[in-house]
């Protein structure tokens, strides 16, 4: 396989002015990925300061509710920052201080993303600037704060769509024109080479958490693990370690917005075609002439019209299954989570927890079933109750 | 030797781009006969993309204006054919690589070739991933124009080597745009590339006045100029002929006493 392509995806379609920063990237991470001393830094951030590792903790209120496998939820959302996000950037701001920058840039779509490099920053002492479509700074309002909070600039992003894949556009932007002293930390395994695949790195201790666990509560590995995806970093985390245990299903659930006939959706895998843009080859939604289409979900961490291109590779090999989650499938496992479990999920990862309730029943009692929780659900409160029509005072 | 390295041939090259169709097909067609009388040597139009993640906000903008008129790649190869009946000099597309990739690599180039394109500049697909193009731009003659940019120092020399048409100098970091001052080490870039190869080199990115053509078409072999002419196809619509058809005269004068 090519360097940086994953099968025939991935790549590094960008701009010339930005591919010396690319090789300059490339060429720090080889080098601090072998370094222990960073790792021991790295290592000691994760545990000491996200709280890592993370609980993986036994559903058994919803597992004898759903009368089926037995379900285990990875309580990324209990880590530092609610997210699983706070692992890739602990990873990409340390190396960018050890690359000498002294500023980073991060596209956010839910705003966890930016809430997290925003955190990183304020740790580290760098400088932070974070790019949001003006449509998700409305939708999140309260991560905008909370980045402002933490020192952050956060720029609204007027052009396009107003979302997630805009914001990446005006990152890429900045990026070109200012590459000295900035690093631009890609919140998820999409982008130019090498970010697929350093955000996989800084992400799969996911899934060798998950493993060891595992074998500790129950001895054995589980027989399906089930994640959200939008460009799929938590997914390919969670999924990463078990990729050669074959006997484990990867299930990564999309999001099929008003569903998956109708033009407001967000699931790349079920309804895109293969495509470039943002630095890489993968599945996009897009028409024939290859615009990008407007993509609609609930979830603003879900709301991109691509997937990192590993999962276009894990989707092509039938090594993981990609399916779609309407809006209201979501809505009910947020509510469901949160009644069943007392856990109010991150509306992104209630289209894991949906996938759950469908296939939960119908696998035998002898099998087990990992939920990836990426994020907890506090943000989405407000714009949950807006979809149930129930007025609060935010 | 190769059409678009011929329009470089005893002379300063003028290059212009402007979007396709906007604010539409009729007057993109009109824009290029007037500006080939007022002396403009390359035609590089653009494709509009829903993401144009190199461009500026000048460019952003036409980008919607042409979408927003349904815009496609087939109309646009209709137009250069009817084009060809008029004009011989140079046209190459701009375009991001989606746009090729989507529409079928081979089909892009054959209908490319038959509709008389001679290049094509795809901003997105740097020197490492140029084989995702190259072979089906030579199976059609279609030539792949290289930039360099600012930041590709020891990198300029493999770009060089084996480049067709043009070096697409790309003169400052960023997005394409006007900018008051055109801060470059383009006389470095040139001499590096002068050290593989003997392709005429332009200057492109935030050249808006003619006195920035001028200087930029005196250290390299010509200049280009795009958003500054789009921002007047911006201003006037489909009243952008005549004052196009005046600016890029005077750029064409300054660029000849430079």
């Amino acid at each position: 396989m090519n360097k940086g392509k994953f099968g025939e995806y991935g790549g590094q379609y960008v701009a010339e002015t930005v591919m010396s920063s690319l090789k300059e990237l490339e060429a720090a991470y080889e080098h601090y990925s072998n370094d222990a001393a960073f790792q021991a830094e790295l290592r000691d951030l994760l545990n000491n300061y996200a709280g890592r590792p993370s609980n993986l903790y036994y559903a058994e209120k919803m597992t004898k509710d759903l009368g089926g496998a037995k379900i285990y939820l990875k309580r990324e959302d209990l880590n530092h920052t609610g997210s699983h996000k706070i692992n890739n950037v602990l990873g990409q701001a340390l190396l960018a201080k050890k690359m000498g920058k002294t500023r980073v840039i991060a596209e956010t779509g839910a705003g966890q993303h930016g809430v997290a490099s925003a955190t990183a920053a304020a740790l580290l002492g760098l400088k932070c600037e974070v790019f949001m479509g003006k449509e998700d700074t409305e939708r999140q309002a309260l991560n905008v704060f909370r980045m402002e909070m933490l020192g952050a600039k956060v720029h609204p992003v007027t052009s396009g769509t107003m979302t997630l894949k805009d914001a990446v556009n005006e990152t890429l932007r900045e990026w070109a024109s200012r590459l000295d002293d900035t690093h631009y930390i890609v919140g998820s395994v999409v982008g130019p080479h090498p970010f697929p695949l350093m955000v996989r790195d800084f992400q799969k201790v996911i899934g060798i958490e998950i493993k060891e666990q595992m074998l500790k509560a129950e001895g054995r590995l589980p027989d399906a693990v089930i994640a959200c995806i939008g460009g799929g970093s938590n997914a390919i985390g969670a999924f990463y370690d078990f990729i050669e245990d074959k006997e484990v299903r990867l299930i990564a659930c999309e999001a099929a917005g008003l569903g998956v006939d109708t033009p407001k959706h967000a699931a790349t895998m079920t309804n895109g075609t293969v495509g470039i843009l943002h630095g890489m080859k993968t599945y996009f939604c897009q028409d024939v002439y290859g615009q990008i289409t407007p993509v609609y979900s609930i979830s603003a961490g879900l709301d991109y019209p691509g997937v990192g291109p590993e999962h276009a590779y894990l989707a092509d090999m039938h090594r993981a299954e990609y399916v779609p989650v309407t809006d209201e499938e979501a809505v009910d496992a947020f509510r469901y989570l949160s009644r069943t479990e007392g856990i109010i999920p991150a509306v992104e990862s209630a289209h894991a927890i949906a996938y759950t309730r469908k296939i939960a029943g119908v696998m035998g009692d002898d099998k087990i079933i990992v939920v990836n929780l990426s994020g907890r659900g506090d943000k989405d409160v407000a714009s949950i109750a807006r979809y149930m029509g129930v007025k609060i005072n935010e | 030797m190769n059409k678009i390295e011929d329009a470089f041939s005893g002379k300063k090259a003028l290059i212009t781009f402007i979007m396709g169709g906007d604010p539409d097909i009729q007057t993109t067609e009109k824009l290029i006969l007037a500006m080939s009388e007022a002396g403009v040597d390359i035609f590089e139009i653009g494709i509009p993309f829903s993401d144009p993640a190199a461009d500026g906000p000048i460019i952003q903008a036409a980008s919607v204006r042409a979408l927003g008129k349904g815009c496609t790649a087939d109309d646009l190869f209709s137009m250069v054919k009817r084009l060809r009946e008029k004009i011989t000099k140079p046209i190459v597309f701009l375009t991001y690589a989606n746009s090729i990739f989507a529409y079928g690599k081979e089909r892009f180039m054959e209908r490319c070739r038959n509709s008389g394109i001679d290049g094509v500049v795809v901003p997105d697909i740097p020197h490492e991933e140029k084989d995702e193009l190259s072979g089906v731009c030579e199976k059609y003659g279609i030539t792949q124009i290289a930039l360099v940019a600012p930041t590709s120092k020891e990198r300029v020399e493999k770009i060089a080597l084996g480049a067709e048409g043009f070096i697409y100098c790309v003169s400052t970091l960023g997005v394409t745009g006007i900018r008051d001052e055109v801060r470059t080490n383009i006389t470095e870039t040139i001499s590096k590339v002068r050290s593989v190869s003997q392709i005429p080199c332009a200057v492109g990115f935030g050249i808006s006045t003619p006195e920035q053509a001028r200087d930029m078409a005196a250290v390299s072999d010509g200049a280009i100029i795009g958003s500054a002419i789009v921002k007047i196809i911006g201003e006037y619509g489909y009243d952008s002929v005549e004052p196009v058809k005046q600016y890029v005269a005077r750029v064409r004068d300054a660029i000849n006493q430079g």
